[in-house]
C-alpha cells in the first residue's frame, strides 16, 4: 500500500473508532456495553492473546546461537573480550537484557550511513550515530510508563503510595496546562506533554524518512494514530473537559472487583477514552504491540555465544536413514566392474 | 516448550503484574468518598456553580478566582442570577464547607489529589 494511502486508512480507522463510542453513548447511551461490556472483552483478549503468543513462541525451537555479536568473543585471557555485548553466560546475557529492555541499547547503537562529498568534492560515505531515534523511543516508553502507573489511582482503592510520588514528580512544575485563566488547575503533567511530543516525533520521523516511509504499513500507522488519540482525549479531559472522576473511579474499580457499575453522570469523552484503550489492548496480542513480551525472547539478544566451547544439538534432529557409499558399492559392484567404474573393493 | 520453565515462570510475573488491580482490589470494600455537607451549606442549598460543574471543576473555577483576584484585583465574582461572591478559597468556599476533612478531603484522599494550596492558605479549624 503506498505510504498516503496507509496513512488514511489507518487515521479513518481511528476516527470511527472515537465515532462509535460517541455515538454509541452520546446518541445512544449503551452505558453498560461501552463501560463494562467492551473493557472486560478487551481484557480478555489481551491476556488469552498473551499467553497464546507466548506460548506459541516458546514452542517453536532457536536451533543455533544467533546472539548479535557487538563485541570482541571472550577466548584467551590476553584478548580483551566484552562481556556485555557479546556475553560468555547468564550474568552478560542478563546484564545485556537489563540494557536493552530498560535502556534500549540496541536503538543507542543506531547508526545511519551518510554518503556525502568532502570539502574538495571527493565522494565519501560515513557512519552516523543517529541518537533521536533511540531518544524518542525512550522517551515515549517511559512516558507511557508513567502514565500508565499514575492511572492506578483509578484501578485501586486505597491508592497505593508510589502513585502519589509519581503524580508529584511528574507534576513538581505546579504549572496550568495552558497560561491562561482558568487553566491553572490541575497542574500539568510533563509526560503527558512528552508522549505527544515523542509520538508526533515518530510518526513524522517516519513519513521523512524514505526507507522507512517505504516499509510502512497501516500497522505501524494504525499504533501511532490509536495513541495518539487516547493521549488526546485524555489530555482533553484532564484539563479541558472534565469529566466526574469520582464517578469513573467508582466504575473502574467495580470492574476490577467484579462488580461492576455505571455511576450516573460521566461524559461521553470518557467512554471514548475507555474505548480507544480497550482498543489498544485487545489490538496487542494481534500486533507488533507484542514486542512488550517478545523482547524478552527475542534469541539475538537473551543466547549467550557460547557455541565454541558448548555443543548445541539442534532440537529437530532426528535419526536420518543413511546409506553409505560402502553400502552402494556393495549393492551395484558388479554393474560397476563391468561398466569399467573403478571400485574401491575387487569382487572375490 | 523450550526454556518451558523460565517462560512460563516470566509469563506468570509479567500477567500478575498486569492483573495486580484485580488482585489488589478483591476483598475490599468498595468506598466511596462521603462527602457531608454542614449545616451553613445545607441552608444555602446551592453551590457557587451548579452541582455537575462544580464536582467535575471547581479547580477551574479556584483557579479563576486566585487569577482575577491575585492579578486584576477584582475581588467580586457576580453570577448569572445575579447572586455576589466575594472570590475567597478560604472566606468563601470554607465557609459553606468549614468540614474540610469530610469534605474536600475525601474525593482528594480517593483520587489521591494533594492540592498544594494549604502550604499558603490556611485550613478551617475543625470541630470534632
Ligand atoms: C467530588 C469530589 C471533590 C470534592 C468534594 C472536592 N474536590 Fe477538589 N478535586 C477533586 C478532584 C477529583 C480533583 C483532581 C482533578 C484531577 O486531578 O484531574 C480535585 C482537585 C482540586 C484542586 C486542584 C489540585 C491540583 O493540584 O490539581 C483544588 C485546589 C481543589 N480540588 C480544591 C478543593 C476544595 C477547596 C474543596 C472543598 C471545598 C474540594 N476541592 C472538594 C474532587 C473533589
Ligand atoms: C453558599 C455556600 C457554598 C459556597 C460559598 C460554596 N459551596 Fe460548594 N457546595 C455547596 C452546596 C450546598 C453543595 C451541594 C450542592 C448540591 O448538592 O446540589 C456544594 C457542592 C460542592 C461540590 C460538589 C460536591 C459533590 O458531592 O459532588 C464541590 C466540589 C464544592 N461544592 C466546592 C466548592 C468550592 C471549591 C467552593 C469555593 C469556590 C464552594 N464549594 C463554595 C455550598 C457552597
Ligand atoms: C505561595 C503561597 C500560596 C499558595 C501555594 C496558594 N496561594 Fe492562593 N493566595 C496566596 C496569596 C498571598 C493570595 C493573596 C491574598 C489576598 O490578596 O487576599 C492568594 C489569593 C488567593 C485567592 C483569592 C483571595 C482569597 O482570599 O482566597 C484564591 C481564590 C486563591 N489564592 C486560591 C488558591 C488555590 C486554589 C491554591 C492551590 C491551587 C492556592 N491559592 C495556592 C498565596 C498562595
Amino acid at each position: 500500500m503506498n505510504f498516503i494511502l496507509s496513512i488514511v486508512v489507518s487515521s479513518l480507522a481511528v476516527v470511527i473508532l472515537v465515532l462509535i463510542p460517541w455515538i454509541g453513548v452520546g446518541a445512544l447511551d449503551l452505558r453498560v456495553i461501552f463501560g463494562i461490556l467492551v473493557p472486560y472483552a478487551a481484557m480478555a483478549t489481551f491476556f488469552v492473546g498473551i499467553v497464546v503468543r507466548v506460548v506459541d513462541w516458546a514452542r517453536s525451537p532457536v536451533p543455533f546461537r544467533i546472539p548479535t555479536t557487538a563485541g570482541q568473543q571472550w577466548s584467551f585471557p590476553w584478548i580483551k573480550s566484552n562481556p556485555i555485548d557479546n556475553p560468555k553466560g547468564n550474568t552478560g546475557v542478563i546484564v545485556r537484557m537489563i540494557f536493552e529492555v530498560l535502556l534500549f541499547r540496541s536503538l543507542f547503537r543506531n547508526t545511519r550511513l551518510e554518503y556525502r562529498r568532502t570539502a574538495e568534492g571527493m565522494p565519501k560515505v560515513d557512519y552516523e550515530w543517529e541518537k533521536w531515534l533511540w531518544l524518542a523511543a525512550l522517551v515515549f516508553h517511559y512516558s507511557f510508563f508513567v502514565i500508565f502507573l499514575r492511572h492506578f489511582r483509578f484501578f485501586m482503592e486505597p491508592v497505593p503510595g508510589f502513585v502519589a510520588l509519581l503524580e508529584s514528580l511528574d507534576g513538581f512544575m505546579q504549572m496550568g496546562v495552558l497560561p491562561l485563566n482558568g487553566l491553572g488547575l490541575p497542574g500539568v503533567y510533563l509526560t503527558d506533554m512528552l508522549l505527544m511530543m515523542a509520538v508526533t516525533y515518530l510518526f513524522l520521523r517516519r513519513i521523512y524518512i524514505s526507507q522507512t516511509r517505504y516499509i510502512s504499513l497501516p500497522a505501524d500507522y494504525f499504533p501511532l494514530f490509536l495513541i495518539l488519540g487516547l493521549g488526546l482525549t485524555g489530555i482533553l479531559m484532564r484539563y479541558f473537559i472534565r469529566v466526574d472522576i469520582t464517578a469513573v473511579k467508582q466504575l473502574a474499580v467495580g470492574l476490577f472487583k467484579f462488580s461492576p457499575t455505571v455511576p450516573e453522570g460521566i461524559g461521553v469523552i470518557f467512554f471514548i477514552h475507555l474505548f480507544l484503550i480497550s482498543v489498544l489492548i485487545a489490538y496487542f496480542p494481534f500486533s507488533k504491540l507484542m514486542h512488550f513480551a517478545g523482547v524478552f525472547l527475542s534469541p539475538t539478544r537473551n543466547l549467550s555465544n557460547n557455541s565454541r566451547f558448548k555443543r548445541h544439538i539442534n532440537p529437530w534432529n532426528y535419526p536420518v536413514k543413511v546409506h553409505t557409499y560402502e553400502e552402494y558399492e556393495e549393492d551395484f559392484r558388479e554393474a560397476m566392474i563391468e561398466a569399467g567404474i573403478p571400485v574401491e573393493k575387487e569382487s572375490e | 516448550m523450550y526454556d518451558g520453565g523460565k517462560i512460563i515462570a516470566g509469563l506468570i510475573i509479567g500477567i500478575g503484574l498486569l492483573m495486580s488491580p484485580f488482585f489488589y482490589n478483591a476483598g475490599k470494600a468498595a468506598k466511596e468518598p462521603e462527602r457531608a455537607l454542614t449545616d451553613k451549606a445545607k441552608q444555602a442549598k446551592q453551590c457557587v456553580m451548579d452541582k455537575a460543574y462544580m464536582t467535575s471543576s471547581h479547580f477551574s473555577l479556584l483557579d479563576e478566582w486566585r487569577h482575577t483576584v491575585v492579578r486584576d484585583g477584582e475581588r467580586y465574582y457576580k453570577r448569572a442570577d445575579g447572586k455576589v461572591f466575594y472570590k475567597s478559597l478560604q472566606v468563601t468556599c470554607m465557609d459553606c464547607h468549614s468540614n474540610k476533612a469530610n469534605f474536600c478531603d475525601q474525593c482528594h484522599n480517593y483520587m489521591a489529589v494533594t492540592p498544594y494550596c494549604w502550604d499558603c492558605h490556611i485550613a478551617p479549624e475543625e470541630k470534632k
